[in-house]
């Protein structure tokens, strides 16, 4: 692996699989590049400074300090001196950003991934497509649409009767 | 006031004094999920009158806490809506509803603001509020079809409740200015899509909305006056902050 001691210029790519290792402090099982809070990575050439730009799932989500020192202590631990850490809703976060690998990620923490979006304006009715995290199903209705965290929503599986959540759709 | 600074502040603290309200029910919530219902939104809001102030804060204004704390209420520009005591929660599931439906259609017009950093801002903010108005339209038709009193309750808190709603829409003298540049779409028109979208819930239940043209609205937050009930509301959310302004949390 190369390490920022080497000298050798660092790419962008190294840094984002270093902040593989970042979990959100709420769903340890998903990273925030995964998560697509990671919205992008400078490198200064000359100084060999790295500025991150993150963006908040919610905009009043409690855990956003937090994310920007797990970010800046991991990049030091890989010799990276200078860290910027950025946060703003220059690019509004959307829960189509969620990566594949992140999808598989909630549900692995049972936290039912929210639907693509994709262009369609988006509709309340999209979270009545709710997957049943334990047995995959769609026979679901929303309880509330607000949980334990700002980013998930209360279901009930008809199928398995049990409560679940689900990462919102925004 | 610069026409920017004009809106920022109204829309700021509407977001700060209702959250706070809204973080009242902490704990006192009806059933659990309206507790965490209640409390989420709290959060929410804190949070976009965070962004909000942090715009503010940009334009050379002091620092969030700073704005959020230090102000007494004759320098608060929230409408009196806000302000009030949660009361019963037939007041607040009312309350919550026709601010709601106000605010979700203030951040979707405002997401084509010609300000930019307050149209990022506005694109965030829409996504978070159409769960506020889908909460409040749920509670609208499940209790406004419910049983008599239900029906009773949720009639009598409208009727009390519109006139402060109609607050919500008060002008300044910025607003030709807010208009001409493209900042916002106006109260006016703001007005015209509330109704429409709250008249098509309260359609679907038992409810009749109060007749505007003899409803008075309730004016003067906009320019600082304020119920005797902002002041106290102030005075218990900066209590902890006033102990040590220059605390580090």
């Amino acid at each position: 692996m190369t390490d920022a001691n080497s000298q050798q210029p660092i790419a962008k790519s190294q840094i984002m699989d270093w902040l593989q290792a970042v979990k959100d402090p709420e769903i340890p099982t998903i990273s925030l590049v995964d998560l697509g809070v990671v919205r992008g990575v400078e490198i200064d050439e000359a100084s060999g400074a790295v500025a991150v730009h993150l963006t908040p799932t919610f905009a009043g989500c409690p855990a956003m300090d937090y994310m920007k020192r797990d970010v800046e202590r991991t990049l030091r631990e890989h010799g990276i001196e200078q860290v910027q850490v950025d946060i703003s809703l220059r690019e509004a976060w959307s829960s189509d950003m969620i990566s594949e690998a992140g999808r598989a990620a909630l549900r692995q923490h049972k936290l039912s991934p929210p639907p693509v979006l994709g262009n369609v304006v988006f509709d309340l009715d999209f979270l009545e497509y709710a997957e049943c995290p334990n047995c995959h199903q769609h026979n679901t209705e929303l309880r509330t649409p607000f949980g334990a965290t700002l980013c998930r929503a209360v279901h009930y599986c008809h199928d398995c009767r049990q409560l679940f959540e689900q990462f919102k759709p925004v | 006031m610069d026409p920017k600074l004009d809106l920022l502040y109204r829309l700021a603290d509407d977001q700060l004094i209702l959250g706070h309200r809204n973080s009242e029910w902490n704990g006192l919530g009806p059933i659990l999920e309206e507790d965490i219902a209640f409390s989420s939104m709290a959060q929410d809001k804190l949070g976009h009158s965070l962004q909000l102030y942090g715009l503010l804060h940009e334009l050379g204004e002091a620092e969030p806490d700073t704005v959020a704390f230090t102000r007494n209420a004759p320098q608060f520009h929230c409408c009196q809506l806000v302000e009030l005591p949660i009361g019963e929660y037939d007041f607040s599931l009312t309350r919550h509803f026709l601010f709601d439906h106000a605010e979700l259609l203030r951040f979707q017009a405002l997401a084509d603001s010609s300000y930019e950093p307050l149209a990022q801002v506005a694109r965030k903010l829409r996504g978070e509020l159409k769960y506020h108005a889908l909460h409040a339209n749920t509670w609208m038709k499940r209790l406004g079809t419910a049983t008599d009193e239900a029906i009773e309750r949720m009639q009598a808190a409208l009727n009390f409740t519109l006139p402060y709603a109609l607050g919500i829409f008060e002008k300044t003298d910025a607003e030709a200015e807010i208009i001409s540049s493209g900042l916002f779409i106006g109260e006016d028109e703001l007005q015209s899509r509330w109704l429409e979208s709250i008249t098509k819930v309260l359609g679907q239940t038992a409810l009749t909305l109060p007749d505007l043209a003899t409803a008075t609205p309730v004016f003067g937050g906009r320019h600082g006056q304020h119920t005797e009930h902002l002041q106290p509301l102030l005075d218990e959310m900066a209590e902890v902050f006033r102990l040590d302004p220059t605390a580090d949390w």
